[in-house]
């Protein structure tokens, strides 16, 4: 057991220009991007979203969670049953319906879960997000091992004006983009606030805190909670862009990559979460696209790549992409004052 | 459900339950001494399976195919250990979930190059082919009788190898006080060694007997996986003892579960391991 | 005379056959210092825990005011009013001593689960953590991460986060381990200046400080207390001379 780390909380100015730029990036993206690059790049920002709200509770709080992907998938099946075959149904009452039942799930799943600690906590989010993956794998009645459609994407309509439709790819894409902002922006508020500084607290050294008066446990369920509903908003856009949702979408695979972007990026600043997204959602697009070398199909293999790319991450980068930067910017000032 | 059913499912029900305590007691053995969560334990399991199909295709034999496999898992889980796993003994669990992920898909690939992905029978030895009967229509397969009959073996070995062996006693004192055991000279690194190869040895015999019955097929790994989670998490870390006990009640309430309440079934250990954390969160027979 | 402020009787915490502490009853008054001492493997430590609540007892009450908190949850009792200190220096140590100090005097604000107003800014929660500052005299360092400043420095840092939970009982689990002379002598000061107004319990083995320091002294051995009294009664005692003080350097 390792002691704990600081987080990169404060972003160096570098950083923030670089986000900055990566912004202009993405409202720029859609004039200059295919149709098909405009849906990718959606479902990144679906996944930024996901891993977002990981990287409250892994980065922040330091609650390892490998099920969370059962928040993701649950709200997607809640648009998926709210959705009739015929009609769309209206976003303004399903989207926050569906973040509600992820989050509530979230609540009765952590009562029983946040009450254990270290490899036991990642164990038994595992086997209850196990459970809720083998409940709708194995009922006909929830879809089974086939899944839902969802035939209509949610209306916007309000009162009988539209003011936007998700059916257009350019409206989803900024639809999800303003999404994405709000989280990040919620998250930041909340990293500063007294209840994000006490979760942090609770990541450096639980005890203490208990010691001090603060009840950690409701602290973490709160956490584990409002950590699932934000999994449902991204398991919300996802059913709306894809119009498919299937238990693989809750299972320990789904799990695992959120854990994978959120540290490929850097924890606990929930920027790291976006990049680690992006980044993530983009190597397995060049893994799986890589060409045929010979006889050796070596995109078939998109896998063994992914595997090896993170055993040597956490070999040689386990603070994320984000902590090679800090690093190399750390280096390159000590340099200056060398200098001097 | 009639006497002969009954005694059958409570034949299965012993027979899964002491396979999944020969996974679960490496896991919780690596995690009690090591401290090391190892999610690529499934893949051994997998591993196994599939070495007991092609060994037993090339040699003919399924026993000498299980005996040459052991020795081969065994080779494998001291390299595995010395390349990687001992660097990680002292790092996040984070970073073991994230390493042990990278090698689930690794262990996939190279079963897909090296066997491919296509799902494989391996026949049952002709000895051990017959069936004894229960009654005038029912009766149960020998071979299943030898599943437990191996995994009660093993672990009576295991038993007899922690309490009785000085190994066994060296494996204690590690996982009591690492750096007091070393002081006294015992070779921890050894140890550590030693328990892996112990934890994936056992892993691959699992899979390797297991595999005329449950079949060879790619994601065998990760089905197994979540089972044994559930067992360790039930019975309570570093617990061996805990580990089979739990196995069993695992077991019974699977196999039981799935006769009894069939649209419950998938949930039922779940809900058995939901009410034994709120009684007592680490596990029945936590060290 | 002043008020009981803790008060534990006949504690006794077993582990399997051994009785870690047995029978311990303690009393700790307002104004007033009170020290245990004895040989390594006493019980002191064990009966710390039992008082904070890191360890529930196996019989024996405690009393903390006019509250019975036998068997409560450390988070329980130190909401009424009781802070401890530990022997392991048991810091936020990525974190700025500033922040180490803010986040205990956060804990004793109504609104600490706000969730979008930036922490920094409670004039309440910044004024009770500057005074602990203060009292622990570690203004200078404020900004320094704790993992850094000296083990000294550290040990202040410790009482300065209990300080900061404004508790009216203070266990104090060995404040001066290993301190340097000029360190130990700040540390006494402080100890001093703090008596006002709150109950110590002072873990020590430290001698000098101990006679300094305490107004009443409970010497244990083995988990059972075998003297009990001022500390000219404690130096005066054969029983105690023999078991622990006519060891001691």
């Amino acid at each position: 057991m390792s002691t704990a780390k600081a987080n990169l909380e404060i972003l160096p100015r570098g950083v923030q220009v670089a986000l900055g730029l990566g912004l202009i990036a993405l409202v720029a993206f859609p004039f200059v991007g295919t149709d098909f690059y405009t849906q990718m790049v959606t479902r990144m920002m679906i996944m930024a979203i996901f891993a977002m709200s990981l990287d409250l509770l892994q980065g922040v709080s330091g609650l390892v969670s490998l099920g969370h992907a059962a928040y993701f998938g649950l709200a997607g099946y809640a648009l998926a049953f709210l959705t009739p075959a015929g009609t769309p149904v209206s976003l303004w009452w399903t989207l926050p319906l569906a973040v509600l039942a992820s989050g509530l799930a979230a609540l009765i799943i952590g009562f029983f879960v946040v009450r254990t600690h270290g490899i036991y906590f990642i164990m038994v989010t595992m086997a209850f997000a196990q459970m809720v993956f083998y409940l709708f794998f194995d009922n006909k009645a929830l879809g089974g091992s086939d899944g839902l459609y969802i035939n209509f994407k949610p209306s916007a309509a309000v009162f009988g004006w539209t003011p936007f439709d998700l059916d257009n790819k350019l409206t989803l894409y900024y639809f999800t983009l303003g999404a994405m902002l709000l989280v990040y922006a919620f998250l930041r508020r909340l990293l500063w606030s007294p209840f994000g500084r006490t979760l942090a607290g609770i990541r450096v050294n639980e005890h203490r805190m208990r010691a001090m008066g603060f009840g950690t446990f409701g602290y973490k369920l709160s956490a584990f909670t409002l950590a699932g509903a934000l999994a449902g908003l991204a398991g919300y856009l996802w059913g709306t862009q894809t119009g498919y949702i299937n238990p693989e979408l809750m299972g320990f695979h789904m799990s695992a990559h959120a854990i994978m972007m959120v540290i490929l990026g850097g924890m606990g600043n929930f920027a790291g979460a976006i990049v680690g997204a992006f980044a993530f959602e983009y190597l397995l697009h060049v893994f799986k696209d890589l060409p045929t070398l010979g006889s050796v199909n070596l995109g078939k293999h998109w896998q063994l790549w992914m595997g090896l790319f993170i055993v040597l991450l956490v070999v040689f980068a386990p603070r994320g992409i984000l902590g090679l930067v800090e690093k190399f910017t750390q280096r390159k000032s000590k340099a200056e004052a060398g200098h001097e | 459900m009639d006497l002969a059913n009954f005694l059958i499912q409570l034949l299965n029900s012993v027979q899964y339950g002491l396979l999944l305590f020969m996974l679960a007691a490496g896991l919780t053995l690596i995690f009690g001494i090591m401290g090391v969560v190892n999610l690529a334990h499934g893949s051994f399991y997998m591993l196994g399976a599939y070495l007991a199909w092609s060994l037993s295709t090339l040699t003919g034999s399924l026993t000498l195919a299980i005996l040459l496999g052991a020795v081969l898992s065994v080779v494998f889980g001291l390299a595995l250990e010395w390349l990687l796993f001992r660097h990680f003994y002292k790092r996040d669990h984070l970073d073991q979930v994230l390493l042990t992920f990278g090698l689930i898909y690794i262990f996939e690939e190279v079963r897909s190059i090296l066997w491919g992905d296509d799902v494989h029978g391996v026949t049952i030895p002709d000895v051990l082919s017959a069936s004894v009967p229960l009654t005038e229509n029912l009766s149960y397969p020998v071979y299943r009788l030898f599943m437990s009959g191996v995994c009660i073996a093993l672990a009576l070995g295991l038993y007899f190898m922690i309490s009785k062996t000085r190994l066994g006693m060296k494996i204690r004192a590690g996982a009591f006080n690492r750096d007091m055991a070393e002081s006294l000279g015992i070779n921890i690194k050894l140890i550590h060694a030693v328990v892996f190869a112990l934890g994936v040895g056992l892993a691959a015999v699992a899979g390797m007997i297991a595999a005329p019955v449950a079949s060879v097929y790619p994601n065998m790994g990760s089905q197994v996986l979540i089972m044994c989670f559930v067992v360790v998490v039930i019975g309570g870390i570093g617990s061996v003892r805990g580990a089979l006990i739990s196995a069993l009640l695992v077991g019974l309430v699977d196999t039981f579960g799935k006769v009894l309440l069939p649209s419950m079934a998938g949930m039922l250990v779940y809900m058995l391991m939901a009410a034994v954390l709120l009684w007592k969160p680490e596990g029945l027979f936590k060290q | 005379m002043s008020e009981v402020l803790l008060s534990a009787k006949n504690l006794t915490k077993r582990f399997g056959g051994l009785a870690a502490v047995n029978d311990v009853s303690i009393s700790l008054w307002r104004n007033h210092i009170h020290a245990v001492i004895g040989p390594n493997g006493a019980g002191k430590s064990t009966l710390t825990n039992l008082l904070s609540g890191d360890l529930p007892p196996t019989s024996g009450s405690v009393t903390l005011g006019s509250h019975d908190v036998t068997g409560w949850t450390p988070e329980k009792i130190s909401g009424k009013g009781l802070g401890r200190s530990y022997q392991k220096t048991n810091i936020f140590l990525p974190f700025s001593v500033w922040e180490n100090v803010r986040l205990a005097s956060q804990s004793r604000a109504p609104n600490a689960a706000r969730w979008l107003q930036r922490a920094t800014g409670f004039a309440a929660v910044n004024a009770r953590a500057e005074e602990a500052l203060e009292l622990a005299g570690l203004q200078h360092r404020k900004h320094s991460i704790a993992g850094t400043i000296s083990h000294g420095e550290q040990r202040q840092l410790e009482i300065a986060m209990t300080l900061a939970t404004e508790p009216q009982v203070l266990l104090l689990d060995e404040p001066l381990a290993g301190m340097g002379v000029a360190e130990a002598e700040r540390m006494v000061a402080l100890l001093l200046a703090i008596k006002k107004n709150h109950g110590i319990l002072l873990v020590e083995h430290d001698m000098d400080a101990v006679f300094t320091l305490a107004d009443k002294l409970t010497v244990m051995v083995n988990g059972q207390v075998i003297a009990s009294g001022t500390p000219a009664q404690i130096r005066a005692d054969a029983g105690v001379q023999a078991a622990y003080l006519g060891e001691e350097h």
